[in-house]
């Protein structure tokens, strides 16, 4: 295993009286896939939006590369290599999938406004580049033959991977993917664990929330239990699904 | 890229600025060509209100007060008599510099004030640092919260010309000299002026446009109507969001602030008329019109219902008609006036044949 991308120490976040994300501490090793599980209202969503600056924590540290991050903006938190996608798909509607995945190139151009008011010959070549870039990227997803439609006309499933497609454009070393089998029939799930892994062996560590439990178990290299904001369990796999108390939670005292 | 497809519709209107001074010449009626003139200084409000409204998402009540500030900057600078004050040394280094001028004005009193481009470079200046100011803390806020925001910040300029002296109160500032450019080029709204003021008027609006256009195609232009679509992934994905909507504020700021200066040089003259929030909702009205995200529906819808308004077209019912417009527009053509009708659209109008 390698050194950790991200870590997190003593992170807590309340909502009013509730918890919502309570002293988790946890590392994810440069180049593995990890997963978050745990039952509805886990505080797992939460967590996401800690690391991704969407809340900013009450008490504790988002580290990434070894520096904080933690009360970074999600603009800057992306600039730095960190890229997610929605638990609800967000899509840019109106605009062509082309279009979408250009706009995840934003944190590896430059142009500025006058630049681009005055379209300086400098913007033409980088233009080209960002489209070329999101061509590229929509082929390696098979989303080619898409790249003209409008985003909101797609299947629910293709907006997903749309967005993963958005996501990848920024270049990201760390990909966080909320529920990303969420809504997706089983051969999609499939095709998804696939896509996933090939994300991991080119390089992007994959920090994953997730229900679907064959997904989870299939494909991650690490899991993170939570219940009620608190850390229950941390390991491969294989010891998570033999954890006591990780069975408790899932399915009741009676079977510990 | 060079993207030359998107200029041809310049080009268009270009020739059709031309084609309409021939029919305006022929058919004895040049006299349209003045508030041709003056609807085109409107439209480029409604050109950058367009950027904001339609491109960034973001909603201004405010935008005739910007107006007003360009326009009544010039008008004070260009109007202010420092005759009295001549002979001191502060007054000698600036002569010395060449930023005073004097003249006559219709009275025959001698004048000595600022250059105008002077004037129109602190107005540009002073509306960049109001909406700066103003859009810090107000471009944080969301949809009725920022309307109500930019609403205050219009009723405060109304009030702030219509009431303090330097700015002329209700009788607003008359005798602003006219704006020379380039050679005997001039804004000035004398007759004799009339066919080449028409034409100035005309490269401003098609040079706004062109500014706009190429904005809208470029990187930043995808990252506004990202903003727009969903700020959330837009943010996300590294888009300084807070960023991008002030520039763009700042930006259609300073497109209402030239119209306002242009326009008041003009006519001579600027009112607290022009500060108004009638005024403001006749611009969001206007952009409402042409479609909100169509940069050319603005531009054109700017310029006819101006053109119609200051014809008198409306009558007494001026501002009534444009409230009009935009609860009609709200309601029946949420898309604007100008978006080519899909065909589909208007079939399904129509009473389906049953398949026996």
């Amino acid at each position: 295993m390698g050194s950790a991308l991200l870590e997190t120490r003593h992170l807590h976040r309340s909502f009013g009286g509730v918890h919502a994300v309570k002293d988790v501490s946890m590392k994810v090793r440069t180049g593995t896939i990890k997963a978050v599980i745990g039952p509805n209202g886990a505080g797992k969503t939460t967590l996401f939006n800690l690391i991704a600056g969407t809340t900013t924590p009450q008490r504790g540290e988002v580290l990434f590369r070894d520096k904080p991050i933690t009360t970074w903006k999600p603009h800057a938190i992306a600039a730095m290599g960190i890229a997610r996608t929605f638990q609800t798909t967000k899509l840019f509607p109106h605009m062509t999938v082309q279009e979408n995945v250009m706009v995840g190139r934003h944190p590896r151009t430059h142009s500025g406004f006058l630049a681009g008011m005055l379209n300086l010959p400098c913007t033409w070549r980088e233009d080209r580049e960002t489209q070329t870039r999101a061509t590229e990227i929509l082929a390696d997803l098979g989303l080619a033959s898409y790249a003209c439609e409008t985003a909101s006309n797609l299947s629910f499933g293709r907006q997903r991977l749309v967005e993963f497609a958005r996501a990848l454009a920024t270049e990201p070393a760390l990909l966080l993917l909320d529920e990303p089998a969420a809504g997706l029939n089983i051969y999609e799930t499939q095709e998804l664990s696939r896509l996933i892994l090939r994300i991991r062996d080119r390089g992007v560590t994959c920090l994953i929330v997730e229900h679907d439990m064959s997904l989870v178990m299939d494909i991650s290299d690490e899991v993170l239990v939570l219940d009620q904001g608190q850390k229950i369990a941390e390991g491969p796999p294989a010891q998570i699904q033999r954890d006591p108390d990780v069975i408790r939670i899932y399915l009741g005292d009676d079977h510990a | 890229m060079m993207r030359l497809r998107i200029y041809y519709p310049v080009l268009a209107v270009a020739a059709l600025v031309v084609v309409l001074h021939i029919v305006l010449a022929a058919s004895g009626n040049t006299y349209y060509m003045t508030q041709i003139t003056m609807s085109a200084y409107y439209a480029l409000v409604v050109i950058g209100l367009c950027l904001l409204m339609g491109y960034a998402g973001q909603i201004s009540l405010g935008h005739a007060g910007f107006f007003a500030i360009g326009g009544y900057t010039v008008a004070v600078l260009t109007t202010c008599n420092l005759t009295s004050v001549r002979e001191t040394p502060a007054i000698g280094l600036l002569r010395s510099l060449g930023l005073l001028v004097q003249w006559q004005d219709l009275y025959g009193r001698e004048i000595l004030s600022f250059q105008p481009w002077l004037a129109f470079l602190a107005a540009m200046l002073l509306t960049v640092l109001i909406a700066l100011v103003i859009g810090l803390p107000v471009i944080r806020l969301k949809g009725h919260y920022l309307a109500m925001a930019t609403l205050g910040f219009g009723l405060i300029i109304y009030r702030t010309v219509l009431g303090a002296k330097t700015f002329g109160q209700a009788d607003g500032i008359s005798n602003v000299p006219a704006f020379g450019l380039v050679g005997s080029l001039q804004v000035n709204g004398r007759a004799p002026f009339r066919v080449q003021n028409y034409y100035i008027a005309w490269v401003a609006v098609l040079a706004a446009m062109v500014l706009s256009l190429n904005l809208i195609h470029s990187r930043v232009g995808r990252a506004l109507r990202s903003i727009h679509q969903s700020e959330e992934a837009a943010h996300s994905l590294g888009i300084d969001t807070y960023r991008y909507k002030l520039a763009t504020f700042i930006l259609s700021a300073l497109f209402a602030a030239v119209g306002g200066a242009l326009l008041t040089h003009y006519n001579g003259s600027i009112g607290p008329s022009e500060a108004t929030v009638i005024k403001s909702v006749r611009y969001v009205a206007i952009v409402a019109v042409g479609g909100m995200d169509n940069l050319w529906g603005a531009m054109i819808m700017g310029v006819l219902l101006n053109f119609l308004s200051l014809r008198g077209v409306f009558g007494s019912f001026d501002d009534a008609v444009f409230g009009a417009i935009l609860i009609g527009v709200m309601i029946f053509a949420p898309q604007g006036l100008l978006r080519v009708p899909r065909l589909r659209a208007v079939t399904s109008l129509l009473p389906r044949r049953s398949h026996g």
